[in-house]
């Protein structure tokens, strides 16, 4: 009988199955770290969504983080279609759809054209082409407002200053090296024999771009993708410099509808307009969180 | 069917010399393997033919045409690589007729020759499979198939085979030969494998360190090596080496081992006049030494066996010949003890003899 019991004892400690997880001293350290982070940030993102629920009555009592008592969509509606910058009172739509209208040609064409550079810089490695990148990559490291007034005059010159074409053009030539670098990255990756194989086959440089190495670019493209629609939603200097009165983006109205001192302050107005035009990005962020990580890491590896 | 003529080719990256001055005249429908270590620059040689690479010097002729200064397109060359570099984004048959669409070929000679190729390499039903849902095998047929169509008259292959898996190597290296025996092109064939060399080819081209050491019939490599290099590269378990000198006596020709063993070489045909006293390595294979005595004129090797390899057909001895790593193929059923210090035998006609410091046939 003591020895049945002994067996099973030791039986019992053998190792088997799925090893026991243990709670340990530095994971609880580590999310508790985790936790404190990430309220740190939410803080100021609660705030503001509260403000933007309330009416002004119940902000002018200066309960930042309490709950709205009477719930209201006002501010967001007001936000949206009449909030004032001077003396119009259009909302930031207005601004939303000049942003979009920036957008998406700027970022088609600087995708594409940087996905052009990469590919012949890494794959046909014309006299001189490792030097052009370094070049290149140089752009990438200079403060860019040393460009404003060389550019301003430059385009003054050739009579784009202040319309859609000048500022889409901005956005494509400030986002080559970034581009130029990632797809060069990735290209240079693949392997060569394809490039190989397909030059056998009588593909010229078009035809192997186009057929065989665009095709197989759809993980860096939304890299890209993810790159320049939040660099370029968020810019807000060349906005204000190069895209003229009618073309102004979001973040400069907005700028425009927070500093607008007339009467009163309307915070949950401005909270309002803040979130809306930071939604963008925002939701670029959360629907392609993994593809983003990848980006950045994209850039640093194989120089 | 085109001839293949390398003259006088250099070719350089940077200040490292890859190819020195290498000539080579490969002949219509001729299966030609070059076959070298890593870095010998047999690959750079292939890159060369097919125009990806650019030259320092010389000249490439293909079909009677100088083609040293044309696109790979240009050449009649059709290309396989070791990585089978199959478009990933089209089918196999996309991959196929990618070539040809690129030389504008009508529409139905293209779908004509398509199924040509798909019949020969037997992939007619993976013809709207994408490269990623092939085996290894499968990938590489498509990838000669990709030669196959656009009707070449040269193929090249870069190790075609390194990535298969034993078996599928075996069985590929057999349809690589029937291919050549039924479409009767130049194939050229860069290989670090000695036994598919051997097979395939019907010269084989031994390089190292840039320099086309030999090139000759299979046959001829292996019995008849021009050097010490290719001696030790090709045959599997590679050669036994053993020093010594030349001694050139009234006895006639002999091999004196360092521990003062003479072995005479009667019937050792030499290429020049040996020099008594010349340092020497005498090169035997481990089937060309015997543990019984088979013929009147076999020399006598004292041998110290120690250990017994038994690989299925047959078997490996390995022991000591005057203290140098020595071994002795035997069959399989064959049975020796070890430890044991006895006397094989060898018959010199058969072995090849090196000088010392060059390395050369003597």
């Amino acid at each position: 009988m003591a020895t049945a019991t002994m067996t099973a004892g030791t039986a019992a400690l053998e190792p088997s199955g799925p090893r026991p997880k243990k709670l340990t001293a530095d994971r609880v350290g580590l999310y508790v770290f985790l936790v404190i982070a990430a309220a740190f940030f939410l803080l100021p993102m609660y705030v503001m969504i509260v403000t933007s629920l309330k009416p002004m009555s119940e902000i002018r009592l200066g309960n930042i983080f309490s709950l709205p008592e009477a719930w209201t969509i006002e501010p967001w509606l007001q936000a949206w279609n009449s909030a004032c910058t001077g003396l119009n009172c259009g909302g930031i739509k207005v601004g939303f759809w000049n942003s979009i209208r920036i957008l998406v040609p700027s970022v088609i064409i600087s995708i594409f054209i940087g996905a052009l550079t990469g590919y012949a810089l890494s794959l046909w490695r014309a006299r001189g082409s490792n030097l052009l990148f370094a070049v290149l990559l140089l752009g990438a490291f200079l403060p860019y407002q040393v460009f404003i007034y060389p550019l301003v005059r430059i385009y003054s010159s050739v009579g784009i200053y202040g319309t859609m074409a000048g500022i889409v053009v901005t956005h494509t030539i400030f986002g080559l090296p970034l581009m130029t670098l990632l797809f060069r990255n990735y290209y240079a990756s693949l392997p060569i024999e394809l490039f190989k194989a397909a030059r056998v086959d009588g593909g010229g440089f078009w035809a192997i771009f186009f057929r065989l190495m665009l095709p197989m670019s759809t993980p860096i493209i939304i890299v890209a993708v993810i790159l320049q629609v939040t660099g370029i939603w968020n810019d807000f200097l060349f906005g204000v410099v190069f895209a003229g009165r009618e073309n102004l983006p979001m973040t400069v109205q907005l700028n425009n509808i927070v500093n607008s001192t007339q009467g009163e302050k309307l915070y949950n107005v401005n909270m309002a307009a803040t979130i809306l035009t930071a939604l963008v990005p925002l939701v670029v962020y959360f629907v392609s969180g993994r593809w983003f990580v990848r980006g950045i890491a994209a850039g640093a590896v194989k120089g | 069917m085109a001839t293949v003529s390398i003259r006088n080719l250099e070719i350089d990256f940077g200040t490292v010399q890859v190819l020195k001055t290498l000539n080579l005249e490969i002949g219509e429908g001729e299966f030609i393997v070059l076959l070298g270590p890593s870095g010998c620059g047999k690959s750079t040689l292939l890159n060369a033919v097919a125009g990806l690479l650019d030259v320092t010097a010389g000249q490439i002729w293909i079909g009677g045409k100088n083609v040293t200064w044309e696109e790979p397109k240009d050449r009649g060359i059709g290309m396989v690589f070791q990585s089978y570099a199959l478009y990933p984004r089209m089918s196999v048959r996309g991959n196929l007729s990618f070539g040809l669409k690129m030389a504008r070929t009508p529409h139905q000679e293209i779908e004509k020759r398509v199924a040509k190729a798909s019949k020969i390499l037997q992939i007619e039903p993976l013809l709207d499979r994408k490269p990623a849902e092939l085996s290894g095998g499968q990938r590489q047929r498509v990838a000669i198939g990709r030669a196959l169509v656009r009707d070449v008259d040269v193929f090249l292959f870069d190790e075609p085979l390194s990535n298969l898996d034993a078996k599928l190597r075996t069985e590929l290296r057999v349809e690589i030969k029937r291919l050549h025996h039924e479409l009767g092109s130049t194939m050229i064939y860069v290989t670090h494998d000695q036994i598919e060399a051997l097979t395939l080819a019907d010269r084989i081209a031994v390089m190292n360190g840039g320099v086309i050491q030999q090139l000759a019939s299979p046959k001829e490599i292996y019995r008849r090596p021009v050097n010490r290099f290719v001696a030790g590269f090709v045959g599997s378990p590679s050669m036994n080496f053993v020093d010594g000198t030349l001694k050139m006596d009234a006895d006639g020709a002999g091999f004196v081992l360092s521990d003062g063993t003479r072995l005479s070489l009667a019937g050792y045909e030499f290429s020049g006049t040996p020099k008594d006293g010349q340092a020497a390595t005498l090169g035997i294979r481990p089937e060309q030494v015997d543990l019984v005595k088979t013929s009147e004129d076999a020399t006598v090797l004292p041998i110290h066996l120690t250990m017994l390899e038994p690989m299925g057909a047959d078997s490996l001895v390995w022991g000591h010949v005057s203290g140098t790593q020595f071994s002795v193929r035997i069959d399989g059923e064959d049975h020796v003890t070890t430890p044991a210090t006895i006397d094989a035998f060898f018959s010199p006609s058969q072995s090849s003899i090196f000088d010392k410091a060059s390395g050369a046939r003597l």
